[in-house]
């Protein structure tokens, strides 16, 4: 453990806002997807680094079945996430989500 | 600086390299092959905190599963993407910002508190206790089995979702 | 005494007919009979208690005059500012006097009014009841006016009596006449208003100045030698003494009342009015309230020694009788000739008064209300006779040939005497009752008449002979006596010519020729007044006068007695010959050869002045022109000035006013205020709405914009607090 814990949370916290970013700022659907993904990998690592740096229980690996249980619920947002994408693609014949605003007033 | 200090440097300019070409890149695909970048650079950082078998699952998983994912549905709206297409929306300016300050804050933060380090060594039989609280009735199978279903169901979901009328 | 029990009920007897007046009025008005029973009980009681009352009086006269008597009795007071005014009833012998002559008379006329409006026939009058609730209200009105005790209440029964002689002078105001220069009886109940009406000021006026000098209206304080005296010390200009200014102001009263010169113009045209109307109120009571309120307040005349107050009444009054007797002449209108009869006889009175001749004065006025009342209704008698003649008529017939008048164009008018005649042998008991008044009020021996205008003829005469009474200059008693001589010949020649006209030769017209006699209503009241006319004179025979007892001996009026006046053989001669000699005259013209034309002979002889007397002396029409159209004129232009300038502007200016506030008010607080309140917070919603809705994207990543930047905020709090 020779690298501080903190290293490992910032780039954790840079991961998410570039992520954060992603998400706020980009056109396409698959890409804001993209985001989110990024976004999930930088809570799993924090979720790591805190089990291996902080955790006084280490030996019931709850951070590690953490971060899997997190990969899991990722795997099914982006499966059901990119299903819907490809429904309004067919329906819309675009991905851009500035035109899929229907709930506008 | 140990050799771990530099692979760790290593790693997190993968992984952050990776995630800023995601976010960047006016290429849809290119933007996807830069994700998987940053899921590798995210798998090493397992390995460097001796989570060997999360950055197999890290590896399996989102680079195998969700990426491919990724690029399948960015393929199958391809007509759609066009390189000379606007990437960003109107408010990439607001987002940035929220995104640096927010960064900054975290960081200050996070650089400033005392962490509580509690030293301990990872037990060498890691991955059958891994595999152990997966699946014990005092360990987390609850969550495991609802995340089973919740696979089932967005299985489900996404195929109905996506299946043509 | 008992006889103070009764005196003290004097004031009754005004309230008899005014109760009967409000009984018709607010109960009986549409049954007829009842009215008519109502009205005759009202004036049958006045009559019974008044009768009684001068029967007392005459027999305690004594006790009656001034400086001993109880009365007058005070009833009630009228709170006047700093002051009382004691109002009540006083009884003398002028007052039973009245007593006797007002409501006999009244209750003659009212009983005779029961036939002259037709009651029971189908001509019945539609406004019958009515009439006898105004004759009622009237009569009230001068019996309060005889038992009053002071100047007030006079005043207002005075102005009572002026009103009700409006209503019933116009009580047929819907009668029209085809010719404009016809006056109305809606015009002239209106004139007759009028012009007693600046009577009126003029005595009101004098009752002020009294009032101010001696701050008292009651009879007996006024009369009191001191106040009387001080009255004819203080002068109010010049020469002229209080006393001297209020009686000829309050004489200005008696002028208008009783139609003397120059006020006289509104009698004739009363005529308009219903006869009995004519009768009560021209003959027996309003016009002999003038000169009984001379009589009333004589003491006031005489206060000043040789006063030119006296003078005054004098010559008005004899001017007035010789003038209208010289319009009487060229009257065709019977009622109009009585009319001015009346005038002439009023004015026989004041000029009695004028000269002092007190008792004569009002022997006359009693005498001259019973014959005249006589002499009215029994002209009433025949104009109705004649108008039933007429409706039994054909169209046609009522109309003969005459040569030099035509009668093309104008209505028939039945009280013309040119369409009479004959008339003694178709109705003669009016006739024979008729000839007994005409006989009285020419002053035939020994009708009443000849008593009565005796007594002032010598009354003058021997004042000018042998000194005359209360400092009454010398040139005064001889100028009556000349001017009255004159006009008792004229009054026997208009009257013979009436007599003659009517009843003698044969009937001009058809309507005269079917004229019957009248109903028992009309012709017993005819009867019972040419009994008195022809008997009453003898209580006023000089050498045994009551007339003499009752107002002279005990000093009534004045705190001491008056002299009585002597029997003149040559006076009375000269009289007698005079009324003869107009009999003769008329005879000659009307009576010998009965007039079978419409032509008056006098037309002829007299040319222009035979115009000019028939024209009255142009003088309602000097009045026309001088008085009455410039005041109308006046009237016209303060009404539009008054309209246009002062009214019209201030109400539009009111208007644009009003409507400028709105205006104002919309444009600078509704609009603005309100408005912009109201429509403000309409935009204000409408705004903010769509600035809430500017927040509704649609778009996900704003939203999740929102909830990064409220995070990041919340960070930021909370590290900022640490």
């Amino acid at each position: 453990m020779q690298v501080p814990l903190s290293w490992y949370l910032v780039v954790a916290a840079a991961l998410f806002c570039i992520g954060l970013y992603g998400v706020l700022s980009r056109r396409n659907a698959i890409g804001i997807l993209m985001g989110v993904e990024l976004m999930l990998n930088a809570v799993n690592v924090n979720l790591v680094a805190f089990w291996r740096y902080v955790d006084p229980l280490r030996a019931a690996m709850t951070g590690q079945v953490f971060a899997i249980i997190v990969i899991t619920v990722a795997a099914a947002e982006a499966a059901v996430g990119l299903a819907l994408i490809i429904a309004v693609y067919r329906n819309r014949r675009t991905v851009d989500v500035t035109q899929v605003d229907e709930l506008k007033l | 600086m140990t050799i771990q200090h530099v692979v760790f440097i290593i790693l997190s300019a993968i992984a952050l390299i990776g995630a800023l070409g995601v976010v960047l890149s006016r290429r849809l695909f290119r933007s996807a092959i830069f994700l998987v970048l940053s899921f590798v650079g995210v798998a090493g950082f397992y390995i460097l905190l001796e989570a060997g078998l999360l950055a197999m699952i890290q590896l399996l998983i989102y680079v195998g599963a969700i990426a491919i994912l990724i690029i399948f549905a960015i393929m199958l709206s391809r007509q759609a993407m066009v390189a000379d297409d606007k990437v960003l929306n109107e408010q990439w300016a607001p987002g940035g910002l929220v995104a640096v300050l927010l960064l900054a804050a975290l960081v200050y933060v996070l650089v400033q508190v005392n962490w509580q380090v509690v030293e301990g060594a990872v037990p060498p039989d890691s991955i059958q206790r891994l595999g152990q609280s997966l699946v014990s009735s005092n360990g987390f199978v609850l969550p495991f089995e609802v995340a089973s279903v919740l696979l089932l169901v967005a299985l489900v979901g996404a195929v109905i979702i996506a299946r043509e009328k | 005494m008992t006889a103070n029990f009764f005196f003290n009920l004097t004031w009754l007897i005004p309230l008899f007919p005014l109760a009967a007046f409000a009984i018709i009025v607010l109960w009986t008005n549409r049954n007829r009979l009842l009215s008519t029973w109502v009205a005759w009980i009202g004036i049958g009681l006045a009559w019974v208690l008044g009768w009684f009352i001068f029967w007392l009086a005459g027999t305690y006269a004594q006790h009656l005059t001034a400086p001993v008597s109880n009365y007058p009795v005070p009833l009630f007071s009228i709170p006047t500012g700093s002051t009382q005014l004691q109002v009540g009833f006083q009884v003398d012998t002028l007052t039973g006097l009245m007593l006797f002559m007002v409501p006999f008379v009244c209750l003659m006329i009212f009983i005779y009014s029961k036939g002259y409006m037709n009651y029971g026939t189908e001509a019945v009058d539609s406004r019958y009841s009515r009439f006898f609730a105004y004759i009622s209200l009237f009569a009230c009105g001068m019996l309060g006016l005889v038992v009053s005790d002071n100047l007030v209440t006079l005043f207002i029964f005075w102005e009572l009596m002026g009103l009700c002689s409006y209503l019933l002078i116009g009580f047929w105001f819907e009668k029209k006449y085809a010719d404009p220069n016809r006056i109305t009886p809606k015009q002239a109940g209106l004139k007759a208003f009028l012009v007693t009406r600046i009577g009126d000021i003029l005595m009101l006026s004098g009752m002020l100045l009294l009032y101010v000098q001696t701050g008292t209206l009651t009879f007996k304080e006024i009369f009191s030698p001191d106040v009387l005296h001080k009255l004819a010390t203080t002068y109010a200009f010049g020469q002229v003494p209080w006393a001297t200014v209020i009686a000829v102001l309050i004489f200005g009263g008696a002028v208008g009342k009783s139609a003397q010169f120059p006020l006289h113009v509104w009698l004739p045209d009363a005529m308009e009015g219903p006869t009995p109307v004519s009768a009560l109120i021209h003959a027996a009571t309003m016009v002999s309230a003038g000169v009984y309120l001379v009589a009333r307040t004589f003491p006031l005349f005489v206060a000043v020694e040789g006063g030119t107050q006296l003078a005054v009444v004098a010559f008005i009054g004899a001017f007035t009788a010789l003038f209208a007797g010289t319009i009487a002449l060229a009257q065709n209108d019977i009622k109009r000739v009585l009319a001015y009869s009346t005038i002439s006889q009023l004015g026989f009175m004041f000029a009695a008064l004028g000269i002092g001749a007190y008792v004569a004065a009002v022997f006359h006025l009693i005498a001259h209300a019973f014959f005249k009342a006589l002499l009215f209704m029994g002209s009433g008698s025949v104009i109705h006779g004649v108008e039933h003649g007429r409706h039994h008529t054909s169209p046609e017939g009522d109309l003969r040939e005459h040569e030099g008048h035509s009668h093309q164009g104008r209505e028939f008018d039945a009280n013309d005497m040119m369409n009479m005649g004959g008339l003694l042998r178709r109705m003669p008991t009016t006739g024979w009752a008729f000839i007994a008044g005409a006989l009285a009020l020419t002053g035939i021996f020994p009708w009443a008449g000849f008593w009565s205008k005796d007594e002032i003829l010598a009354d003058a005469w021997n004042a000018f002979m042998h000194g005359t009474e209360f400092g009454v200059a010398k040139f005064w008693p001889i100028f009556v006596w000349a001017m009255l001589t004159l006009a008792a010949l004229l009054t026997a020649f208009y009257t013979a010519r009436l007599v003659f006209l009517t009843f003698a030769g044969r009937p001009r017209t058809e309507a005269a020729h079917r004229a019957p006699e009248s109903v028992p209503s009309m012709t017993w009241p005819l009867i019972i007044l040419a009994i008195f006319s022809t008997f009453l004179g003898f209580f006023g025979m000089p050498w045994a006068s009551q007339f003499y007892n009752l107002l002279g001996k005990y000093g009534t009026i004045l705190n001491e007695p008056i002299p009585h006046g002597e029997f003149n053989a040559l006076v009375a001669g000269i009289s007698l010959f005079v009324a003869v000699l107009g009999w003769f005259f008329g005879w000659l013209l009307y009576g010998r050869k009965p007039l079978a034309e419409t032509v008056d002979p006098l037309e002829k002889p007299l040319g222009p002045v035979y115009a000019l007397l028939k024209n009255r002396y142009y003088i309602d029409q000097l009045y026309q022109k001088v008085i009455v159209r410039p005041v109308i004129g006046l009237a016209g232009a303060a009404y539009a000035f008054d309209d246009r300038i002062v009214i019209d502007p201030l109400v539009d200016g009111v208007g644009r006013f009003g409507r400028w506030v709105s205006e104002a008010l919309k444009k600078f607080v509704d609009n603005p205020i309100v408005d912009g309140a109201v429509n403000g917070v309409g935009r204000v919603t409408a705004w903010f709405g769509e600035f809430m809705r500017s927040t509704q994207t649609g778009q996900i990543q704003n939203y999740l914009l929102v909830a990064v930047v409220t995070v990041l905020l919340l960070m930021i709090m909370f590290l900022a607090r640490s």
